[in-house]
Order: structure tokens, then C-alpha cells, then sequence
């Protein structure tokens, strides 16, 4: 039986026959993959000890004792401690206006480079790394000169730096997120319907962006939690700051407190992730059933 | 996959009548639009047919809202579009890629226009649901998505556009990432719907099978003009242009001689079609002279194939294609022929050497170093 479209061709079939792809050896393959697994194992466990190690020593420098015990009394005497609190809460407001700061700027300006600018878009990569050039340190330096009263008298000037300190990574988080979905014909779609700009972007453009969210979300918080120079010189006490101050009146309760900002930070920085994580698994679970 | 072709009183449209006049826009060096003038009379679906980079996408993205012009105007029911944006134009449009929300559930899309609308929750799942059931797939509104096949998600874009009740219906090349058996099976149900619910209606193709089939009127374009707005079988039977010609359906290109007014190829003497009228007239082949060298253009069921040892042709490929079995045939000086042979005649089978005759009384010619300059005519009807 013929089949529709089936083409008989009039050709010469007789070219040089194929040569077999040369193949390693499974002993030559097993060797390689054992010395590519030997090296990782190195870096692996160097980077791990520059990593753990200072951990470590910071852990036992906490818990010993002046009597060369160990004891969990300086992680306990934390909350006590003059100025925690109120630094923690300082630090947490501030990572919640700069995400929002910076989430309000960014995602506009990235969806309309990517839409109305295509052409920009490497101008703009260009314009976000600056304040990557540009110390921290000269950056409040100059704005504390010009800034007008009202600003420098509260301490969301410094949310304001942090937006921009956050613009890099911020930025590219979204572009990621963006070049991962097909933004012009949702849009479009989205406009054709009837949407605004407003629900456009609320409905159909964050939602889809959200892996993109997320790690814009991670980097801000992780920054601000951990910025030290500008806080420093504004004269305002953030988690960092009181770490440093408080170190030289007692350096256990300091260094204990370092530990657990550290876990903290980990910790909320995993919370965020997990969101997308579930997300991911729940998606590919969905894929596999169908 | 059915064709729910389930009535409802709800789902009953009047379509508006478009006017798009005298489009342009140039987009750097490339005239996108040059003149584009074409009218849709309300409930009509009209094919925009040509190669890529013809203009076709830009004329239906204007209409759309999402393109402006450089000049012309784009009226629906009389009234001028040019300062209403994309969002209150009214026009329910299909992509080419698949536009579905994929943070919503088919039903949300389809509700989405509505839900844009002010539509309240019960009334617009209760339309949305109507909507899926249009288009069959009433039992996936809860599936995202990415759960479905690429028929299906087409398939929920149209109950989308279908749902805000569009004076215009715009389809961008939407059966395009499909494969052929949806893509038929689509192309009918879309066709179904369209015919029922009266919409006026722009498809943007470059399948002309596609466009053949679907609209009431083909509008070939080329390089951001008309070619030819006719219907399908005019478009195929008398194309204005050797353009339209060769681009709707296979045309083979024969070399001829003009002979008194007349054409000679293949060892014989034909007419020459007349011109069509004022709005398609080429240069009057009675102004060649005899001896001048022309392309003869002739459709595949035009020619004949009859084996011979000592024909002027080699039958290269045979294709079978259902009721016709499409030979290639090559000639002398290089020249590739097609040749439809019904599958009730005598098998020729490849390798054979073959005389190639021509069946037709008068063709259609062009000037062999132009092509698009023919000289032609609709005389006979055929069949599409």
C-alpha cells in the first residue's frame, strides 16, 4: 500500500558508507568519570572548609565559657541584650520597604525594555551594574551631602540606597524571568481582551514572573540584612551595625548573634525559595501525570 | 475531537464591516504596508495569503491596535479607529503562538475578557463554560495550560476571543504550530463557528491549502501590496498575476516562443489567455514579437505524461497524493515539470523516459526574467 505524499526519487543512494562513531572504552569512560569525580571531591571539600571553618570557630568561640566549658548562655542572653530589638526590627522594615522600592521600580522599567526597548536592553544592562562600580561607601557619602533634610532624618534614605545597591541583581532576576516567557504575545493577548495596563501587569505579567520575583525577593532581602557601610555611616543601628558596636562590650553574645543572623538569613532566604521550589515540583509532578 | 456545534441564542453576533484604507508603514528600510486598501463586509472571513515579509501580520496587527500607521485609515462600522487603543477596540484575536495565560486555568482564560468586562463571577464562569462547550472541551476548564495539547490550548484561545462577543475576529496564523491532522481539524471547526456566529473575520496565513479552504475571499499580498482579493476558486482559476499564479497551487514554469500572437512549447501551438481587466492589465502580449522567448505558466493537471523511449523527458519523483499521483518529470535544458496523473491511468514509474504534452487550449505566459509580470486572464473555472 502507498502512502499519501510518499515520494520514490530518482537518486543515487550509493554514497561512502557511514563511519562508526568511535566510542571510549567503558574502562577509559570509568576512569575519566573517577578522576572528574576526584578533583570535584577536592574543591569540594576546600571550599567547604573555607566556608566552615570560621563557622566552626565562631560556634565554639560562643559557646565556651570563661571557665573553658561550653554553654548556650550567650545564644539565651540575646534577647536581653540593649538595642536587639530594636535593630532586628529596623532591619526587617528596611527589607520590606527596599523589596517593595525595588520591585515598584524594577518591574515596570524591566517589562517595558523588554517590550517597548528591545534594543536597550544592553544599554540598561550596562546602566544597572554601576552601582556595582560605585563603592557603598562613596555612594551615601555623596547623597548624605545632597539629600534634603526630611530624607536624611529618617532611616528609609537608607531603604532608597539599598534599592539602587539592589538594582543589579534585581534587574537581572527579572530579565531572566522575563526572557522565559513569551511577554509580548501575553500582553497582547492580555490587551485584546480588554485588559489595562495595570491588570495586565498585576494578572498576567507578575504572576508568570514569579521564579523572577522570588530571586529578586532573596537578593534584596539578603542584601539589606547584611549591609553593614551605609547603615554605618548614616548613623543608624541595623542588625550589622549593633553585631559591631555590641562586639566590644561582649564578644560572645556578638559573635553568637552573628551566628544567628546568619541562620536567620538562611532560613528566610529558604522559605522564599521553597515557594518556588513547590511550585516547580508541583508542575512537573502535574507534567508527569499527564 | 467534535465539532460542538450546539446552538445558543447568546452566541449570536452581528459581524461589522472593516474598511482599512490606503495603509503604510515603513519599518526602517522595508514597506511593511504600501497602500493596502481592503474592505470585509460584515460576517465575511477574508485570508491574508503570502510569503513572509509580505505585510500580511502588519494590516491584521493595525487593525488590532497594536501597529500604528504612517497613513491610511482603519474604519469598523464607519467609525475611526486610529485614536482607540487595542483594549477597548473590541476585536477578539487568535495568536500564532500559544497565548493562554499559564498562570490560569482554561476556564480563567476564557473568562479573563470578561472578568476585564465587569462581567459578574457566576454570569462569566456560566459564558465561559459556553464557551469551552463551543469548541468541545467544556470537560479541561480546570487544566492549565501546559496539561494540554497544542490543539487543545488553540482551541480555548478561540472560546477566549469568542467569549467578549468581538465585532472582529483577527486569527494569526494560529493553526501554524499544529500538526496537519489538528491543523484540519481546527481549520473546520474555527469555519463552523465563524459561519454560525456571523463575525467578520481576518486570517493571516502563508498555507494557502489553509486560506483555500477557510475564507470567502483570498487577499494575496506581496511586499506590503494586493496582489489579487478574489475568491478561491477565481483566485485559482484566473489569477491576475504570474505572482498569484505560482503562489496558489503548483505552477510549472515551461519555457515557450511567441508565434503570431501565439505560444508554442512542447512541440505544439496554444493560445495565449486574454487580461482579466483594467485593474490587472500586464503589457499586451500582442506587442511581443514573434520568436521572442516567454515562460509558459501551466498548472500540473494541465500537462500529460505518456511513456516513450525516446521522449523529450525523465520521470524523476512520483508522489502520491490520493486520487492524482504527481509525476516530476524532468525536460531538456534542465527543466523540472510537475505533472498530475490520475491514479485509474497506466503507472509511470521512476526512471522512465516520457513524452510531456500540454492538455490546455490557452495559457497563461510571463516574461522569463521576471517573474509577477505575467499577461493573464480567468477564462475557465476550476474547482478547488
Amino acid at each position: 500500500m502507498v502512502a499519501i505524499g510518499e515520494v520514490n526519487v530518482l537518486m543515487d543512494t550509493t554514497g561512502p558508507p557511514r563511519r562508526a562513531a568511535r566510542r571510549p572504552t567503558r574502562s577509559r569512560l570509568a576512569d575519566r568519570l573517577l578522576s572528574i569525580s576526584w578533583w570535584r571531591g577536592i574543591v569540594l571539600v576546600c571550599t567547604g572548609a573555607f566556608f566552615l571553618i570560621p563557622l566552626y570557630a565562631a560556634l565554639r568561640f560562643s559557646l565556651q565559657t570563661f571557665s573553658g566549658g561550653f554553654s548556650f548562655s550567650a545564644f539565651g542572653a540575646i534577647p536581653s541584650q540593649q538595642g536587639f530589638t530594636a535593630a532586628l526590627s529596623l532591619s526587617v522594615r528596611l527589607a520590606v520597604v527596599t523589596t517593595l522600592i525595588t520591585l515598584g521600580l524594577m518591574v515596570p522599567t524591566s517589562v517595558y525594555v523588554h517590550l517597548r526597548l528591545p534594543r536597550l536592553r544592553r544599554t540598561f544592562d550596562g546602566i544597572t551594574i554601576v552601582p556595582i562600580v560605585i563603592p557603598p561607601v562613596v555612594l551615601i557619602v555623596g547623597v548624605l551631602q545632597v539629600a534634603p533634610t526630611f530624607l536624611k532624618s529618617t532611616p528609609y534614605l537608607l531603604a532608597l540606597m539599598y534599592a539602587i545597591l539592589a538594582m543589579p541583581f534585581v534587574y537581572r532576576s527579572l530579565d531572566a524571568g522575563l526572557r522565559a516567557i513569551d511577554l509580548k504575545t501575553l500582553v497582547e493577548a492580555s490587551r485584546s481582551l480588554g485588559g489595562r495596563w495595570g491588570s495586565t501587569l498585576w494578572r498576567v505579567i507578575m504572576p508568570n514572573l514569579r521564579t523572577g520575583l522570588l530571586s529578586a525577593t532573596v537578593l534584596t532581602v539578603a542584601l539589606v540584612l547584611g549591609e553593614f557601610t551605609m547603615a554605618s555611616l548614616d548613623l543608624y543601628q541595623t542588625v550589622p551595625v549593633w553585631i559591631y558596636n555590641f562586639a566590644q562590650d561582649d564578644g560572645h553574645v556578638s559573635t553568637a548573634v552573628s551566628l544567628l543572623a546568619l541562620v536567620v538569613t538562611w532560613v528566610v532566604l529558604l522559605v522564599i525559595s521553597s515557594f518556588d521550589l513547590r511550585r516547580i515540583r508541583r508542575t512537573a509532578q502535574i507534567r508527569k501525570d499527564a | 475531537m467534535t465539532t460542538n456545534t450546539a446552538t445558543n441564542g447568546n452566541t449570536e453576533h452581528i459581524g461589522a464591516t472593516v474598511e482599512l484604507g490606503g495603509l503604510r508603514r515603513r519599518f526602517g528600510a522595508t514597506q511593511a504596508l504600501d497602500g493596502f486598501t481592503l474592505t470585509l463586509q460584515p460576517g465575511e472571513l477574508v485570508a491574508l495569503l503570502g510569503p513572509s515579509g509580505c505585510g500580511k501580520t502588519t494590516a491584521l496587527r493595525v487593525l488590532a491596535g497594536f501597529e500604528t500607521v504612517d497613513s491610511g485609515q482603519v474604519l469598523v462600522d464607519g467609525v475611526d479607529q486610529s485614536r482607540i487603543p487595542a483594549q477597548k477596540r473590541d476585536m477578539g484575536m487568535v495568536f500564532q503562538s500559544y497565548s493562554l495565560f499559564p498562570n490560569m486555568t482554561a476556564l480563567d482564560n476564557v473568562a479573563f475578557g470578561l472578568r476585564m468586562r465587569k462581567m459578574g463571577s457566576k454570569a462569566r464562569r456560566a459564558r465561559a463554560l459556553e464557551q469551552l462547550d463551543l469548541v468541545g472541551l467544556e470537560s479541561e476548564a480546570a487544566k492549565y495550560p501546559h496539561q494540554m495539547s497544542g490543539g487543545q490550548q488553540q482551541r480555548v484561545a478561540l472560546a477566549r476571543a469568542l467569549a467578549i462577543e468581538p465585532r472582529v475576529l483577527l486569527l494569526d496564523e494560529p493553526l501554524s504550530a499544529l500538526d496537519a491532522k489538528v491543523r484540519v481539524q481546527l481549520r473546520e471547526q474555527i469555519r463552523v463557528l465563524q459561519t454560525r456566529l456571523k463575525i467578520t473575520t481576518l486570517f493571516v496565513t502563508h498555507d494557502q491549502e489553509e486560506a483555500l479552504s477557510m475564507a470567502d475571499r483570498v487577499c494575496v499580498m506581496r511586499s506590503g501590496r494586493i496582489e489579487q482579493v478574489d475568491t478561491p476558486s477565481v483566485l485559482y482559476a484566473a489569477p491576475s498575476t504570474a505572482f498569484v499564479a505560482e503562489f496558489v497551487g503548483t505552477m510549472n514554469r515551461i519555457p515557450g516562443v511567441i508565434d503570431q500572437g501565439r505560444v508554442s512549447l512542447l512541440g505544439t501551438t496554444v493560445d495565449i489567455r486574454a487580461v482579466a481587466g483594467p485593474d490587472h492589465a500586464g503589457p499586451d502580449h500582442g506587442a511581443r514579437a514573434s520568436g521572442s522567448p516567454v515562460d509558459v505558466l501551466v498548472r500540473p493537471e494541465g500537462l500529460a505524461v505518456t511513456p516513450a523511449p525516446h521522449g523529450r523527458g525523465l520521470v524523476m519523483t512520483t508522489t502520491f497524493l490520493g486520487s492524482v499521483t504527481r509525476l516530476g518529470v524532468l525536460l531538456d535544458e534542465d527543466v523540472m515539470v510537475y505533472v498530475d496523473q490520475p491514479n485509474s491511468a497506466p503507472q509511470v514509474p521512476v526512471g522512465t523516459a516520457a513524452e510531456v504534452t500540454l492538455t490546455e487550449r490557452d495559457v497563461m505566459v510571463s516574461d522569463p526574467t521576471s517573474p509577477g509580470t505575467a499577461q493573464v486572464a480567468g477564462a475557465s473555472e476550476v474547482a478547488v
